[in-house]
């Protein structure tokens, strides 16, 4: 996945909105009527929502009559994810070396490393 | 929006402003935290992928300070350099942090550390100018010299 495909789809999943319909459809698949039942918004805001969810690569409609239900596209949502998992994971891997060096580190070498030089 | 939530490494993408946020707790008090992030003789110990070499070219930890240390692996040298902004003992470290395959770039890292009582929170935030400089920061790594990296992480996390 590009970076700037990345982008789109944290773009997309920065609206709470868009978040929450994004978690609805994890569920099942929905019309757009369903999608817009519990927000206080308008069909149109709803569209609009989804135009950006379907730029993203995170949502699709399946071609044919109305109604046709919102689905998904799993892939691309674990995809994203994964990402910051894998950069989470990194850190956590740093962490853990910083772990053992805490361990072996003695409690008072130094306790004032910083004051020689620093601003009064 | 996206938040991986473990008791390990917890990790955020800020919707609203380009920045990622680590937090991690620690079993040792703030003053040893906050040393292994300020000695360069402790830095180079955990810092840097183990499939790496860190080498500090100068580490200047206090207010107004600078650093500027290099990564080796596989023959190829990485180089990161930046300014410390604000130090306070055992409490922030603000710092510049840039890469200088991306010279241009750079991210403003906030280094939070709280005392819970003998053992630490850290929080360690990294803000960049643009969610595509954010998006590319996270997909760092990705490249094939990473990637066997991850796969002994995995066996590690395995464990």
């Amino acid at each position: 996945m590009a970076a700037d495909a990345l982008s789109r789809v944290f773009s997309a999943l920065a609206d709470p909105t868009r978040r929450d319909m994004v978690a609805r459809l994890a569920v099942a698949d929905a019309t757009v009527g369903e999608l817009a039942e519990p927000y206080d918004v308008s069909v149109q805001a709803v569209y609009k929502h989804l135009k950006v969810l379907e730029d993203a690569a995170l949502v699709t409609r399946a071609p044919g009559p109305q109604p046709r239900p919102v689905h998904l596209e799993a892939q691309v949502f674990d995809l994203a994810t994964g990402w910051l998992e894998r950069y989470r994971r990194r850190a956590e891997q740093r962490y853990r070396r910083l772990d053992d060096l805490l361990r072996t580190m003695p409690d008072d070498a130094d306790p004032h490393p910083l004051s020689e030089g620093a601003p009064p | 929006m996206t938040t991986t939530s473990t008791r390990e490494t917890q990790i955020v993408a800020d919707p609203d402003v380009p920045l990622v946020r680590i937090v991690r707790e620690f079993d040792a008090p703030p003053e040893k935290v906050f040393r292994a992030h300020t000695d360069p003789e402790l830095v180079v110990q955990w810092l840097g992928p183990r499939s790496t070499t860190m080498r500090v070219e100068h580490y200047d930890c206090r207010t107004g300070g600078s650093y500027r240390y290099v990564h080796e692996s596989g023959g190829q040298e990485y180089g990161f350099h930046g300014s410390f902004h604000e130090v306070r003992p055992s409490e922030v470290i603000v710092q510049t942090f840039t890469f200088e395959g991306m010279p241009d770039g750079v991210a403003l890292e906030r280094l939070v550390v709280e005392d819970l009582g003998g053992r630490t929170r850290l929080t360690a935030t990294s803000l960049v100018d643009s969610f595509e400089a954010r998006d590319a920061f996270l997909a760092s790594g990705m490249d094939t010299g990473v990637r066997e990296g991850y796969e002994r992480l995995d066996e590690l996390l395995g464990r």
